[in-house]
């Protein structure tokens, strides 16, 4: 079933077309890897995607209801998840209190002044944080966290709206081999049974070809390829323009 | 208006453009390379003022403006090397509060030296007479001033642009680490733009003697004129400045010009605005990117423990029981603190959870006052619907000032602030006819059966207790933890559906609500209101008060709140230079405790 489906999409800055008739589409449990090289328009496209950008020209459909050119904050109510390349955090708050504010945001209920907040959805929370694995830290302050820790967390609360669509931009950087595996391990159990839709993008060709059902390729703003890992992998036009040869 | 005199309204507003420039272009390139916001820099220009009406007798006009102006200046270097060279590396809002306790030592040390009346100084000789102009006089010496502020322009640019030196302030300007990794001299060089900084704010003031007299109330005003200035033209940004001055030189210069003297503060309001929607980094200012994991790590949020709440509920009960033991001045300085305390609190709200740094909480707090006190004095209504009217006068200024506040972060918010809250002071200090002027209204007298000591306390104890309780109870609400999320991660906030510009605005106007509140009881405790009740002076109360009890904990701004009270009670009393001893004691409090009292506390036993 399509969750995503991206159609003719581009967005330019003054002469600059940064993202130039980009379609794709992606379904339900399925993680599509977004890949190119530096300046190949990957971030433009997900910050079109995640609401941070409008888009010139295209369609961005989730569950056929277009969501382009709605804000960041919009986009997250209708369900999609997000964690950034760096990860953002509240850092003054516990682990639990971070995916309790998600909740709370989830249910509209951010306005409400009197009730005790930490005592709000306790049990959901700490469901989630057992789910990436970080139940053992909830009462932990986030300023706390090793970096590795910091990723699950944000999936934790990314997961607190029961996202149709989980964003991820370069979800393993700066992170070590054994750790990136655990976490993207970690993503695809989280696709296959809560049957969500992942796009990330990645550096890392290991983490892509390893845990990708598919991949797709930007090049100068344009898709340049799509399809397995296998076959990307095998792609003439993706080894010249993308991996220059270089292989691995 | 004719032809004639609109050019001569034209020149005038260019005239003053010139003065405002220079003060502005100061405070921007201190701004720039130090991150520190002056906020002494109105009274370096009051010292360049003084100094030069001093000098001129013995040693002429022409020589008395640049001696005053190099006085300054040096006095700056020094000023930076002795103090604040110390706190660089301490949490922005204290920097900005020791500049404050700048501002009122150099106040007390001009009353001091020269006296609390105005002084006139003397015509610039050879520029003393009128040209004239389309048929109309005009001050030949306002001419040169027009002249002037190009060329200090120019100078500055060639300075920056194509000096060595410039180089290395540019260059820090940028990247401050990273110059200084490059080999920078970086004590050197911050004394020596402070240094600069505060000659054009001393050459500014001096240069104004023949057009106005040197008087004590102008650190403030000139202050809050060049924070306007700097945020319409884009902090750090030099040919921004000079911008931002013409426009709001011509536009003074036109309201008065026209006869709507009075509407040239809304005018003013009316251009800042437009601006700030515009473009909220100023006409030539620089989008600054968001900055990741910027200032101190903000401490977490614990419910209070159970001993905690025993410990508050006794203070309560303390504080119940007093009247029974004790009355008479105990009772009267104990209503003042009570309701200091609830503007320190409301204060602390938007500033702790909600990041938004005001340095014009004031305003709401005199909001409050006056609507309180004109509801008695204008419609002759009750106290009780005095009381409960005025902090929605308050919370309906706060909302509308709220709404561009939240557009900005950091020390622009803090200058705009400011701002509004000079624009009230103006308002309440201008409009005889509703306000009383500088007279304020007299004669607000709570209802009869309030109006003992006693009685009185315990309404501002119930209201002031119900008030702070609530504030503290909704930081840990929802609504609380979204505030603190928005502070903690704008990126993450808005990525989950947080709407954090809508909760800083409702959180400012709940904000002023209370302070309103805690004003509205300050009128009827005191019987009278006067502008004081809004002034700048009394935004700083409320900033020392959260600085000195410590942004970090809840309960620090009632500490902090009850020390500045009585420090201020006992030392008024007792000291002629009450100014000077307050801003000495701020300035030792904040070298020794970086980290606020109670946060100074708290890390040196909670281990």
């Amino acid at each position: 079933m399509t969750v995503l489906a991206v159609k003719d999409l581009s967005k330019s800055f003054g002469a600059v077309h940064a993202v130039h008739g980009v379609s794709f589409s992606l379904a339900a449990g399925e993680l599509l890897a977004m890949i190119g090289p530096n300046g190949a328009g990957k971030s433009t496209c997900f910050n079109l995607l995640n609401g941070q950008l409008a888009p010139d020209a295209g369609a961005i459909e989730l569950d056929g209801r277009s969501i382009a050119g709605l804000a960041p904050r919009d986009i997250w109510h209708l369900g999609v998840g997000r964690t950034f390349q760096i990860t953002a955090t509240f850092g003054s708050m516990s682990v639990r209190e971070n995916v309790q504010v998600a909740l709370l945001s989830h249910r509209r209920r951010l306005w409400s002044l009197l009730p005790l907040a930490a005592r709000h959805g306790c049990a959901e929370a700490d469901a989630l944080l057992a789910r990436v694995g970080m139940l053992e830290q909830a009462e932990r302050p986030c300023a706390l966290l090793a970096y590795g820790d910091l990723k699950r967390v944000e999936l934790a609360v990314a997961l607190a709206s029961r996202p149709r669509l989980l964003l991820m931009d370069e979800p393993t950087a700066g992170m070590a081999p054994a750790e990136r595996d655990a976490l993207m391990r970690l993503t695809t159990a989280l696709a296959r049974d809560e049957n969500v839709a992942v796009l990330f993008t990645e550096h890392d060709m290991d983490v892509v070809f390893t845990h990708a059902d598919r991949v797709i390729v930007l090049a100068g703003g344009a898709l340049i390829a799509e399809g397995t890992p296998q076959a990307v992998r095998a792609d003439t036009r993706v080894r010249e323009i993308y991996l220059g040869g270089a292989d691995d | 208006m004719s032809y004639a005199s609109v050019l001569i309204q034209f020149l005038n507003g260019l005239a003053s453009a010139s003065s405002l420039f220079l003060i502005a272009a100061g405070l921007s390139l201190i701004f720039g390379v130090t991150r520190v916001v002056n906020f002494a820099h109105g009274s370096l220009f009051m010292l360049g003022m003084y100094l030069a009406v001093a000098l001129a007798p013995g040693v002429g006009f022409w020589l008395a403006v640049p001696l005053a102006a190099l006085a300054v200046g040096a006095f700056g270097a020094v000023a930076e090397s002795l103090l604040l060279r110390r706190l660089y590396r301490a949490p922005e809002l204290l920097q900005l509060l020791a500049t404050f306790a700048l501002v009122l030592v150099i106040k007390d040390f001009a009353l001091w030296a020269w006296g609390p009346e105005d002084i006139l100084g003397p015509r610039a000789p050879g520029l003393a007479g009128a040209v004239t102009i389309a048929g109309q006089r005009f001050p030949a010496y306002d001419l040169f001033l027009i002249a002037l502020g190009p060329a200090v322009l120019g100078t500055l640019w060639f300075l920056l642009k194509r000096t060595r030196w410039g180089m290395l302030v540019r260059a820090a300007t940028q990247d401050r680490d990273m110059a200084s990794a490059l080999g920078v001299n970086q004590k050197g060089l911050f004394t020596a733009v402070f240094g600069l900084g505060a000659l054009l704010a001393g050459l500014g003031g001096a240069l104004q003697i023949p057009r106005e007299p040197a008087t004590l109330g102008v650190d403030l005003q000139v202050i809050s004129d060049a924070f306007v200035v700097v945020v319409v033209g884009g902090l750090g940004s030099i040919p921004g400045a000079f911008l931002a001055a013409l426009l709001i030189g011509e536009i003074k210069s036109f309201c008065i010009g026209l006869g709507f003297s009075k509407l040239t503060l809304v005018a003013e309001f009316v251009v800042m605005a437009a601006v700030l929607v515009l473009r909220p980094w100023g006409l030539l200012g620089k989008v600054r990117a968001e900055v990741r994991g910027a200032g101190a790590l903000e401490p977490p949020l614990r419910l209070p423990s159970r001993g905690a709440l025993l410990g508050l509920a006794a203070l309560f009960a303390a504080l119940a029981l007093l009247p029974a033991l004790h009355a008479g001045y105990t009772l009267v300085l104990l209503t003042d603190v009570l309701l200091f305390a609830l503007f320190a609190v409301s204060l602390h709200f938007i500033m702790g959870p909600g990041g938004l740094h005001s340095f014009g909480h004031a305003a709401y707090f005199g909001l409050g006052a006056y609507g309180a006190g004109l509801l008695v004095h204008k419609a002759s209504a009750s106290m009780g619907a005095a009381l409960l009217a005025g902090p929605w006068l308050a919370a309906l200024g706060a909302a509308a000032f709220g709404w561009f506040c939240v557009r900005l972060s950091g020390v622009y918010l803090a200058m705009l602030t400011l701002a509004f809250a000079q624009i009230t002071w103006s308002i309440a200090f201008q409009w005889d006819a509703v306000t009383g002027g500088s007279n304020g209204i007299v004669g607000i007298w709570p209802s009869p059966w309030l109006s003992g000591k006693t009685a009185y306390y315990y309404l501002t104890l119930a209201a002031c207790a119900a008030g702070i309780a609530l504030l503290w109870r909704v930081c840990y609400s929802p609504f609380g933890y979204a505030l603190r999320a928005g502070r903690d991660s704008p990126l993450r906030a808005d990525a989950i559906g947080i709407d954090v510009r809508a909760l800083q605005w409702a959180a400012f106007t709940f904000a002023g609500f209370f302070a309103g509140l805690a004003g509205a009881l300050y009128a009827f405790s005191k019987g009278s209101i006067s502008p004081e009740t809004l002034s700048i002076p009394r935004s700083v109360d409320g900033l020392v008060m959260v600085l000195l009890g410590g942004i970090q904990t809840l309960t620090g701004p009632v500490w902090g709140a009850a020390l500045l009270t009585w420090l201020q009670d006992a030392v008024a009393r007792g000291v002629d230079y009450w100014r000077a001893v307050i801003g000495g004691v701020i300035l030792a409090l904040v070298l020794a405790f970086p980290q606020g009292a109670a946060g100074f506390l708290r890390e040196r036993f909670a281990r």
